[in-house]
């Protein structure tokens, strides 16, 4: 187990990644459980990724893209084509038919992707084979309607053996996350918490102990989507936090512009952009186009990044 | 009587202060939701022990919406079931038209408690959407009502009603266009407007505490019940059946009668057109346990925990969940669920209007169909009383039209 999570970690480096088949070759998860102690800290590729971006003073872009829409060949084009534009993670939706933190947008392309037939074992095939080209890990953003059906267990070892990192589940509340959390821990998966402007701090603080890899600031009281207008104490409640955990923080949820960029990055640890992307992706009918339009729209944004921090 | 929760003890212990009902229930929302439904259950943890809440909801139910109540022979339905006798608890009879008024008016005066100024809801065949709409117009609250696009179809009137009374109605056009996608609409609406505004869920869904709350307002269906047939004929009935769609009135019929282990409960799905999946709405009878609008419960899923298509020609019994108590019922024996389809419900529908000159809902029109032949293998002394949880006028034009005849509206 230990072994194949080095190897997991040296593939982003190196490019070489070990075969998910070893994966399910290793011992039974009751083994597993006796040699990891629920209190050990996962690591993930995406602690090393911060790791690596804290050390280099930068700050982690993390694009969203839907898997499946319109297809899961362009997904794996578009995973590419971000990776290979400077995006330190990527965050992968498994689509879901009824998403009600989602807007239109991403709401639109869930129900594409699932009126052309995507189903999760596809989207994992599908990352499985795209990963070994990406220099950046994966998470995925799932409904935990999903993964009480798949079965937890189930859920995390497919995940893995396809080479996801981590997972953001929008509708697990910390509460509720007890048990993905200690199978997540036992398996060097992060599970990666929400915390938006409703939460009270000291709520804040317990989901940031329930967090691993990073913590999703989500930046309004609100649904996914492009906003003009971002709240304005919104900086104040990520500098609270930043300052009561190890933790890298990104944020998430109405992110479109170059400027909101500027003003977010020095604050944050990374930021995440979904409908910017996904809007672009859906609105070229030529894949050749709509990539490129995303490429546009991802090397502003980190550029803008760059120049910020 | 009071209208909140407070009889037997040994019949309220669930959910647990997780919201379980055993394995049921529980909270899977949005973070951005939290903390709004904790406010509400502290709320309403204090006013279900507030007098003067209680007087006041006690008085609107009485004043406002004509309770009790009153439970009504049918005795030419009896007849022709040839069996036990049927009776009716007339939520039909109340002020728009079914039980769905009980549990507005409460959730208005929570909202006014929490000193909201705004209230939405969902609605499928309309009824709840005219409840809150009611509440709202009652209260002066501002009231947005999301209803599926296929629903505004084809429950016209109550559209019209909700607006009359100054209701906002937001077709939505996503999805399958019915209750399920309403639910969606509204829950997205309630995670941008959560600090100024309550979200008044119609049914027993949903996150802690909504399923407790709605069943607590709504158990005063039932306890009037019990009482009326203790008065009236000095015992319980044998059976009481009621329809199940997210199980709001099956829950406030069954919740005074869970002790009573001698009456049989029967709740009663939509079968659609057949047992075949995408053609029924009976997550009870044909779904597994998962996860849906904030709880774990019964429902039609796919392998990869997609919700599926469901289909009733009841508005109202349109959706692929169910409340998280009605699965622990389920599991434990203690209610007995069954199904109804299309065909038998429009059937009785114009049976009980020809034999007892009520036009029963649509939706209740799948319980009564039940009960018929329930009564049917029983005696002539037994006694099985049914939810008439609304009326149906609303059905009216959706029937001419499924019959091919003009819309008579």
């Amino acid at each position: 187990m230990q072994s194949f999570v080095g190897q997991v970690e040296g593939h982003y480096r190196d490019g070489v990644r070990l075969s998910s088949a070893s994966f399910s070759q290793t011992p039974s998860f009751s083994l597993i459980i006796l040699t990891h102690p629920q209190s050990k800290l996962p690591m993930s590729a995406i602690d090393d990724r911060f790791s690596e971006l804290r050390a280099q003073n930068r700050k982690a872009f993390i694009p969203f893209v839907t898997a499946g829409d319109p297809n899961l060949e362009v997904t794996a084009r578009a995973l590419k084509l971000l990776s290979a534009s400077g995006c330190a993670i990527g965050e992968v939706g498994i689509p879901y038919s009824d998403p009600i933190a989602d807007g239109p947008v991403i709401q639109a392309s869930y129900t594409r992707a699932l009126d052309a037939g995507t189903k999760l074992h596809d989207i994992f095939a599908m990352v499985a084979k795209t990963i070994p080209e990406l220099s950046m890990p994966l998470v995925s953003m799932v409904s935990y309607s999903i993964i009480q059906r798949i079965g937890a267990e189930a859920y995390l070892q497919q995940a893995k053996a396809a080479g996801f990192s981590g997972a953001i589940v929008p509708d697990l509340l910390v509460e509720e996350a007890g048990s993905l959390r200690s199978l997540c821990r036992q398996h060097d998966f992060s599970l990666i918490h929400l915390v938006t402007p409703t939460t009270p701090r000291e709520r804040m603080l317990r989901i940031a102990e329930s967090s691993s890899g990073f913590i999703y600031f989500v930046s309004v009281t609100g649904i996914t989507g492009e906003r003009n207008e971002l709240p304005s104490d919104l900086l104040d409640q990520v500098a609270w936090l930043r300052e009561r955990t190890e933790l890298p923080i990104c944020i998430g949820f109405g992110i479109s512009t170059p400027e909101h960029v500027r003003r977010l990055a020095p604050v944050a640890d990374g930021l995440i952009v979904g409908s910017a992307i996904v809007r672009r992706l859906s609105e070229n009918q030529d894949a050749d186009r709509a990539l490129a339009n995303v490429e546009a729209l991802v090397r502003e944004m980190i550029d803008a990044m760059m120049a910020a921090c | 009587m009071s209208a909140v929760d407070q009889h037997n003890p040994s019949a309220s212990h669930l959910p647990d202060k997780h919201g379980r009902f055993g394995d049921f229930g529980g909270r899977f929302v949005p973070e951005t939701l939290t903390r709004a439904l904790d406010e509400l259950e502290s709320e309403y943890e204090s006013a279900k022990k507030d007098p003067d809440f209680q007087r006041q909801l006690d008085e609107l139910l009485k004043s406002f919406v004509g309770r009790p109540s009153p439970i009504y022979h049918a005795k030419r339905l009896s007849e022709k079931a040839g069996g036990a006798q049927i009776w009716f608890k007339r939520e039909d009879l109340n002020h728009t038209g079914a039980h769905k008024i009980n549990n507005t008016l409460g959730q208005a005066l929570l909202t006014i408690r929490m000193g909201k100024q705004r209230v939405i809801a969902e609605t499928g065949a309309g009824q709840h959407g005219v409840a809150t709409a009611t509440a709202c117009a009652h209260f002066g609250l501002p009231c947005v009502v999301y209803m599926g696009a296929e629903d505004v179809r084809r429950q016209k009137p109550n559209v019209f009603s909700m607006k009359l009374m100054g209701a906002e109605v937001c077709p939505v056009t996503s999805g399958s266009k019915t209750l399920r996608d309403a639910v969606n609409e509204a829950m997205r609406d309630w995670m941008a407007s959560v600090e100024n505004t309550h979200y008044i869920i119609g049914s027993v869904i949903g996150p802690h505490p909504f399923p407790m709350m709605v069943r607590d307002f709504q158990s005063v269906i039932g306890r009037e019940a019990r009482q009326q047939c203790l008065d009236v004929m000095q015992r319980l009935p044998d059976t009481v059946v009621a329809c199940v769609g997210g199980g709001s009135n099956a829950a406030g019929m069954f919740y005074p009668f869970i002790e009573d282990s001698e009456v049989e409960l029967v709740g009663v799905e939509a079968g659609g057109l057949s047992s075949a999946p995408g053609q029924n709405a009976s997550p009870l009878t044909h779904g597994m346990p998962g996860v849906l609008h904030g709880s774990y419960s019964y429902v039609l899923q796919d392998e990869d925990g997609q919700t599926a298509p469901v289909h009733s020609v009841s508005a109202g019994l349109d959706y692929p969940g169910v409340g998280p108590e009605h699965s622990y019922w389920k599991d434990s024996g203690r209610v007995r669920y069954t199904e109804c389809q299309d065909g038998q419900a429009l059937e009785m529908f114009d049976t009980v209007a020809r034999t007892e000159g009520i036009l029963p809902a649509l939706e209740t029109s799948h319980a009564i169909a039940k009960a018929m032949e329930i009564a049917g293998e029983m005696d002539s002394h037994q006694v099985v009383l049914v939810c008439l949880s609304g009326r149906g006028d609303k059905d009216a034009a959706e029937i001419a039209r499924l019959k091919g005849l003009e819309d008579p509206t």
